[in-house]
């Protein structure tokens, strides 16, 4: 019984402290307790499943294709998927991230191209981070367009699978990855005639 | 897609009634009932509905010989049931076996591995009884190579295997099969787990025999391994009665366009990837041009799945086929609304179709609007976690059950749904057999009342009378349980997870349904008293599983002394101690064979 205090008490730690990203105030919807008390190690399941539930990967601009990855304790077995079909999808993205997928980019004005692997990255937001850290040391400002932003004189474009030269930001992450080819950052009267077009 | 014969997903069951009550043969009959019993034999030969044979099998001992002696197809619904012995012993000329081993939960990581259903007791039993054996039909068994081994050199007639959800096995056990089944027509491997090691991997595709086979279906999406193409383009160009081929995802677009040219005469097709992930293709458009003159070609294809890596530049191809189309599994192709739109809008013969929610309430809105012949609906989450965003709710429910009112099995999975909605559905579409709703959020109410889901699963049940299955999720309390007990008299298959109140919901349902035959329960509390409510009903029963509950010890001895034919299996995680009173896991099903002896030590029989 004395354990079962320590593991009740751990639980009200547990809520002060855990990390939350919804908007304050906004709560889960409260889960019916049982009467009787649940086994210890139940408990701490239970402790868990709040943690791991509030605290979603920031998979937002993939289209959430993301499953779950097995470290993170959700409830066993629910939702009831069949680990068939929760493998397929986790199977492929796994051959995906080991493939990799190196793309070069060109920057005008830069003297040299580099090259990125598209895989590491989740989202527009990451890649545009990560696109400034590579050029910085060319100081040549910092990038933009990326959804319509104004600003700088810059636009981040990539090749196309048919070859066309479009604008990134517009299609979903996994369509963008899965065919661009290269990418360019555009300088000047280049990029604002790409940014302003609709 | 997978295809359920309608037997494996209901249970006629008196099966177990009639092989308990009467005892083998006994000594050898006089002569004018052996004349009666051979004018029986020739007119039980036609009796083919496995629940009328068990009637027949009950009238009398001669009836039950001679049902005995003329029952072709075996359906074991439980492999723990009876032994094999027993089962071969009493139908001595059996062409077809089914067997089912562990229960559905155990598709959900419930069940630890090594729990049990083997395959070898039973195809041992079988190659020395029923040497003209055809047909072999596994569903979640344990199958080790040397199982398909001894299946391939036992049964020189050996015709069809099925194996759904079955592991253990590897393309070693399918190279053997390949082989020595000379006359194999069926070779469907479904939502199997291979134990493939990548080393070992076997060229299973090139052991067929070499002349013209007789192969009628090869069915092999689940092998994860890749097979050899060209062994795979040979078999098929020698393979003339070839109407099903379903491949993996290791075969690529521009691969598939030239097996639908061998063989334009399939029916059933899976495409494998259909994309870009797998081999390299060359780009450019003529690849889809050669695509969609090949789809055009296959005038009898009704059944297409796979799409696995879809790239939409490729959806197009299916165009000239969507017309003839009765069954569409897109459920790994990760398309939006709008892509499917194109397609969808063709399809105007569909009856079974299976999705990701990617298409979310506008795609479902245009299956409504297209597909009025619609009887199975599946949409399945492409991110099965309880928070991921909502895609589809009471919104595409509503308007399926608008747009397709010969709706008879859904599934659904969703983050949000309405009481009305389902009311709606009730409704709409009458003749509604299987409804599975999955609310992903536990305890999740009506998201617009905020009310308990009761209402709208007690429309379900009043409404629709000819429902059999029943899948409940959400905030539920009692009430829903008081509903079902009342109205769902037909029900045979109920699945329950993170609802009621207390022991009062399970006993409704136990002393309600009086058809009831699978029942399975998850995470609700309901404690022994509620499981001891159910005494009467449970030899009646294929099953009951509890896990999460409230059920202790002591509770669940009083069943099995209290039921002596009923196995009472209290399962334990491999790496929980022994938790005295507390039964983690139950599972407990009427048995002629007793307490099996295979039981693994994580399993406690009672």
């Amino acid at each position: 019984m004395e354990g079962e205090a320590t593991y009740v008490s751990d639980l009200d730690n547990l809520k002060a402290t855990e990390l939350r990203l919804g908007l304050p105030g906004t709560d889960a919807p409260e889960k019916p307790t049982p009467a009787s008390p649940r086994g210890s190690k139940r408990a701490l399941l239970a402790a868990d499943e709040e943690c791991q539930s509030k605290s979603k990967s920031l998979g937002a601009d993939s289209s959430g294709q993301e499953a779950a990855p097995v470290a993170k304790a959700q409830v066993v077995g629910w939702p009831p998927i069949r680990s068939y079909r929760k493998n397929s999808f986790q199977a492929r993205k796994a051959e995906e991230e080991a493939a990799g997928l190196f793309v070069k980019v060109s920057m005008d004005g830069a003297p040299y191209l580099r090259k990125i692997d598209l895989k590491v990255y989740e989202g527009y937001k990451e890649l545009r981070k990560a696109l400034e850290n590579l050029f910085k040391c060319f100081s040549l400002g910092e990038l933009s367009g990326m959804e319509g932003c104004n600003g700088s004189e810059y636009a981040i474009t990539y090749e196309d699978k048919d070859g066309d030269w479009m604008l990134v930001g517009d299609v979903p992450w996994e369509m963008f990855i899965s065919s661009c080819k290269r990418l360019r950052i555009m300088s000047g009267s280049e990029a604002r005639g790409m940014r302003s077009s609709p | 897609m997978r295809e359920e014969r309608s037997d494996m997903s209901e249970d006629e069951d008196g099966g177990g009634g009639s092989a308990k009550s009467r005892g083998g043969g006994g000594a050898p009959p006089p002569f004018s009932d052996q004349v009666l019993e051979n004018v029986l034999e020739n007119v039980l030969q036609f009796l083919s509905s496995r629940g009328d044979r068990n009637a027949a099998s009950l009238v009398c001992r001669s009836w039950y010989r001679a049902e005995a002696q003329t029952r072709r197809e075996l359906f074991i619904g439980n492999c723990y049931a009876v032994s094999p012995r027993r089962a071969t012993e009493r139908f001595r000329r059996v062409r077809a076996v089914v067997l089912k081993g562990k229960p559905r939960f155990a598709d959900f990581g419930l069940i630890p591995n090594n729990w049990g259903a083997h395959f070898h007791p039973w195809v041992c039993a079988m190659a020395a009884a029923y040497p003209w054996l055809e047909k072999i039909c596994l569903k979640r068994m344990s199958v080790a190579d040397g199982d398909l081994s001894l299946l391939a050199y036992s049964f020189p007639n050996f015709k069809e295997l099925s194996l759904i959800c079955c592991e253990g096995f590897s393309t070693a056990g399918l190279a053997v099969i390949a082989e020595k089944c000379r006359h194999l027509r069926v070779l469907d491997l479904i939502e199997d787990y291979l134990e493939d090691d990548e080393d070992e991997m076997s060229d299973w595709m090139s052991r067929f025999p070499e002349t013209t086979t007789s192969l009628e279906s090869l069915v092999f999406d689940c092998v994860g391994s890749a097979v050899n193409f060209e062994a795979l383009e040979a078999l098929v160009t020698r393979s003339p009665a070839l109407r099903r081929l379903r491949v993996n995802h290791h075969v690529s677009v521009e691969q598939l366009r030239r097996l639908m040219a061998l063989a334009p005469q399939l029916t059933h097709l899976g495409t494998g990837s259909f994309g870009s992930a797998a081999a390299a293709i060359p780009q450019g458009g003529n690849n889809v041009v050669d695509l969609v003159n090949t789809f055009a070609a296959s005038k009898s294809l009704v059944c297409l799945s796979g799409f696995r890596d879809v790239a939409p530049q490729y959806l197009p191809a299916i165009y000239p086929v969507c017309a003839n189309l009765t069954s569409l599994n897109f459920s790994f192709a990760d398309i939006s609304a709008e892509e499917l739109n194109p397609v969808i809008r063709h399809c105007h013969n569909l009856q079974n179709f299976w999705v990701l929610d990617t298409v979310r309430d506008e795609g479902l809105q245009a299956v409504a609007a297209t597909c009025k012949d619609l009887r199975e609906l599946r949409v399945f989450p492409v991110d099965p976690t309880e928070d991921s965003e909502v895609s589809v709710s009471d919104v595409g429910l509503v308007a399926i059950s608008e747009g397709c009112r010969k709706l008879r099995s859904i599934l659904y999975f969703c983050q949000q749904m309405t009481n009305a909605a389902v009311v709606t559905m009730s409704k709409n579409c009458q003749d509604l057999v299987v409804f599975r709703l999955c609310i992903m959020g536990r305890h999740r109410p009506d998201h617009v009342t905020e009310e308990p889901m009761d209402e709208g699963f007690g429309a379900i049940v009043m409404n629709c009378k000819k429902l059999r299955r029943l899948s409940v999720s959400g905030l539920l309390t009692d009430k829903a349980f008081a509903y079902i007990g009342k109205y769902g008299k037909l029900v045979r298959t109920l699945s329950v997870a993170f609802a009621g109140n207390s022991d009062l919901a399970l006993r409704y349902v136990l002393e309600g349904c009086t058809k009831l035959q699978k029942l399975e329960i998850r995470d609700s509390p309901f404690g022994d008293s509620a499981l001891l409510a159910g005494l009467h009903h449970y030899y009646n029963m294929r099953f009951l599983w509890m896990s999460s509950c409230k059920l202790s010890v002591r509770g669940c001895n009083e069943v099995a002394q209290r039921l002596p034919h009923l196995v009472v299996e209290v399962i334990r995680d491999r790496d929980e101690d022994d938790d005295g009173e507390f039964v983690e896991k139950l599972y407990m099903y009427r048995s002629l064979a007793g307490p099996r002896t295979d039981a693994p030590p994580f399993v406690k029989i009672l």
